[in-house]
């Protein structure tokens, strides 16, 4: 385990030019490259062949619509991809999610502007309290935040009377409108996603930060002992999943217009499908934001396809999401297996 | 290390293996002084019903994280053998129950096979199966609830078994002496220091009385009326503590967890061990899923064993096991899924909304693993 981990470090994730540094041969590039970008390639390909066979696959209306389902759960997944490629795992985001959006609900019967910090705020807290847990308090990730997955859902019942009230949020207002609203034919929680996922590449591949959590991921003694502020940078990578997790559910709140108690079981799930269907390892130290972004749209396509055929019950979306994450996982095992026996040699 | 510290560090570690026991000891004192109509046979059958299948999901999940993985799939394997149940009752009980059995297996094998054999880690190998099983499940059951109309079916949800008192506590008596002369530090150094071992003949003989004094009971002795599930859930929980404690996959298995390069090289069949490890955890989770139907009258797939996977982690880690692997605690993951229960009835009990439980709960996980923390490194 530790030398698969120190071989990640030691090159092979970051970019290209480390790895034709790191001396590999052709069929290592293209086992590395298939990683990297292979849920890019299934995306098109399942693009393709879906808008040859339905005739309303590939119309605007239906991008649209993907695109606009894809936003909440790409922006949740964007703090995954970090916590995960750091050799964590969040699993409070679904919780955190819907109390995001009930929270929006409740500051909204107020004011716009609180309507969106004290979901913000919140969860922002609870991210920091997995982050505190996690990296000073030295306990297992998995679970801290399965307490915290606990704990949010508890306080969410406990702020709408078990459950029983939901609040909906005014029409017109300006948080409203942001969820609601539509900017060059893309709904707005789509241009936030893509601005964030901008900023997330930038952070992961060009900045300090993006490279020590990387480092975190491969070795956390070797990225210690580097001399990185390991317990800060871990804490940090919590308090940014559970600020997007927050986000992401104030958006979905103010697009629905109503604070709805039930959303988000099983949302950590989807989001960890879909970061590592977009090629980042569980173990972290490598992976890619726009990996996640395709895993993401993979995941939507795919339910935006089994709703077109129509004949098939909706309960098949969950089987193929399923059978795919672990035939993904398979290969990329099989991959990295690969890729490592190369390494040796 | 100063005094102060070996004190300190003794006491936790007195803390982390006992602290359930004692939380459930002081929790019940507080119940019998505080709490109306907590000592009834009728609360304690009820409590006991709705912790069994929780308590048989946990087992199987203790072995799992016993090898250093975990099973997320449990609640989905639930549903999907719910979901098979009502579609074969019509042939009879006995094949219905086997074909929810055999497909709680083939769950375990799958996930078996993409940990040991393929290599995945198990949290992503049983994720895999936990998001597709439950669409499995419904797509089975055409996404439908169907009540349950077998009688049989329905007495093993309802129905008790009338157990003679004696020989029941004798039973246990038995099992609890021999235990400790097994398995406690106290026995060990008594057969070490009178340099004796109880002798198979005497075991014997000690058997055939217990048995004489059954008869004896059974024929007049007091009877008392117990939980078909209830049983069940006994029944299991001693028979897994056999299989670690006792069997050589037992052995092996906790081998296996504590270092899998190490067993692999003193050629332990380390896959044969994770998979059937596995297989024993979907099988457990499939009789969780019929106890759970037959309680509720109804196969509903789609509400089935939610969450299931996350109480069953909780009993088993503050039952003490490690996540790290190598150590099984069958009589505390017994005891981590009674204390869950215990809380969850003493808030209700004193009229606090079930989110209050939740939070207490959540407060509880993050303690019990920081007193494990020491032992498994903490961090990641």
């Amino acid at each position: 385990m530790t030398a698969l981990k120190q071989d990640h470090i030691s090159g092979g994730d970051s970019d290209d030019i480390s790895v034709a540094a790191a001396g590999m041969t052709r069929a290592e590039w293209l086992a590395a490259l298939v990683q990297r970008r292979g849920s890019l390639a299934v995306l098109a390909l399942v693009v393709v062949i879906a808008s040859i066979s339905f005739g309303h696959f590939a119309t605007i209306a239906n991008a649209q619509n993907i695109a606009m389902q894809s936003s909440f759960l790409a922006i949740v997944a964007l703090g995954m991809t970090f916590v995960i490629i750091s050799g964590g795992i969040d699993l409070s985001v679904g919780s955190v999610y819907a109390l995001g959006g009930v929270l929006a609900a409740y500051g909204m019967q107020e004011s716009s502007l609180l309507g969106l910090l004290l979901p913000l705020a919140v969860c922002g807290g609870i991210g920091l309290l997995n982050g505190v847990l996690v990296a000073y308090g030295r306990l297992a990730p998995f679970i801290v935040t399965l307490a915290t997955l606990l704990g949010a859902r508890g306080l969410l019942q406990a702020i709408t009377d078990e459950g029983n009230v939901t609040r909906l949020m005014p029409e017109g207002a300006f948080l409203t409108k942001l969820g609601q609203g539509t900017f060059l034919g893309l709904g707005w929680p789509v241009w936030i996603a893509v601005v964030l996922f901008a900023i997330g590449v930038v952070l992961l591949q060009r900045t300090r930060f993006g490279h020590s959590t990387v480092a975190i991921g491969g070795s956390r003694e070797a990225a210690t002992l580097m001399g990185l502020p390991v317990a800060r940078r871990t804490m940090l990578l919590y308090l940014g999943s559970g600020l997007t997790a927050g986000l992401a559910g104030t958006l979905a709140a103010a697009y629905s217009a109503s604070g709805v108690t039930i959303v988000g079981v099983g949302l950590e799930l989807d989001a960890i499908a879909a970061v590592v269907i977009g090629g980042t390892l569980l173990t972290g130290g490598a992976g890619t934001v726009g990996g996640t972004l395709a895993g993401v749209l993979l995941l939507k396509v795919i339910q935006n396809i089994i709703n077109q055929i129509g004949t098939l019950s909706s309960h098949y979306q969950s089987v193929v999401s399923g059978a795919f994450l672990a035939i993904v996982v398979a290969v990329q095992a099989y991959l990295s297996r690969a890729y490592l026996r190369g390494r040796r040699r | 290390m100063t005094d102060v510290a070996v004190r300190r560090d003794t006491a936790r570690r007195w803390l982390r293996d006992n602290g359930v026991y004692a939380a459930i000891v002081l929790l019940i004192g507080y119940n019998l002084i505080f709490t109306d109509n907590f000592a009834t046979v009728a609360n304690l059958n009820t409590q006991l019903v709705q912790v069994a299948p929780v308590l048989i999901v946990a087992l199987g999940m203790a072995l799992v994280i016993g090898t250093e993985g975990v099973d997320l799939s449990v609640g989905s394997v639930m549903a999907i053998a719910a979901a098979i149940l009502p579609l074969y009752l019509g042939y009879g009980l006995a094949p219905a129950i086997g074909l929810a059995l055999v497909a709680g297996a083939l769950c375990g094998l799958l996930n078996g096979t993409l940990v040991a054999v393929v290599g995945i880690q198990p949290i992503v190998a049983t994720l895999a199966l936990l998001v597709g099983g439950r669409g499995l499940a419904l797509v089975f059951a055409d996404g439908q609830l169907k009540n349950i109309n077998n009688a049989e079916l329905l007495d093993l949800g309802t129905g008790k078994a009338s157990v003679p008192l004696i020989p029941l506590v004798a039973a246990v008596l038995a099992v609890v002496a021999w235990a400790l002369v097994r398995h406690t530090t106290v026995g060990r150094t008594q057969v070490a220091t009178t340099g004796r071992t109880v002798r198979p003949v005497l075991l014997i003989v000690c058997g055939i009385g217990l048995l004489l004094l059954a008869v004896i009971a059974l024929s007049t002795g007091t009877r008392i009326n117990v939980p078909f599930i209830v049983l069940i859930a006994a029944v299991l929980a001693v028979l897994v503590w056999f299989l670690v404690r006792q069997t050589t996959f037992g052995r092996q298995l906790v081998s296996v967890g504590g270092n899998r390069a190490a067993s692999a090289l003193a050629g332990l069949p380390v896959r044969r061990v994770l998979m059937t490890t596995y297989v024993i955890s979907g099988m457990l989770a499939a009789i969780a899923g019929i106890i759970a139907t037959a309680r509720l009258t109804a196969s509903d797939p789609s509400r089935i064993g939610e969450l299931f996977e996350l109480s069953a982690i909780t009993a088993v880690v503050v039952g003490g096991t490690p996540l790290s692997g190598g150590r099984v605690r069958v009589l505390g993951t017994v005891a981590g899924a009674l204390l869950m229960q215990l809380i969850a009835a003493t808030l209700i009990k004193h009229n606090l909304p079930p989110s209050t439980a939740q939070i207490v709960q959540a407060a509880i996980i993050v303690a019990a693993v920081y007193l494990q923390r020491s032992r498994s490194g903490g961090g990641q």
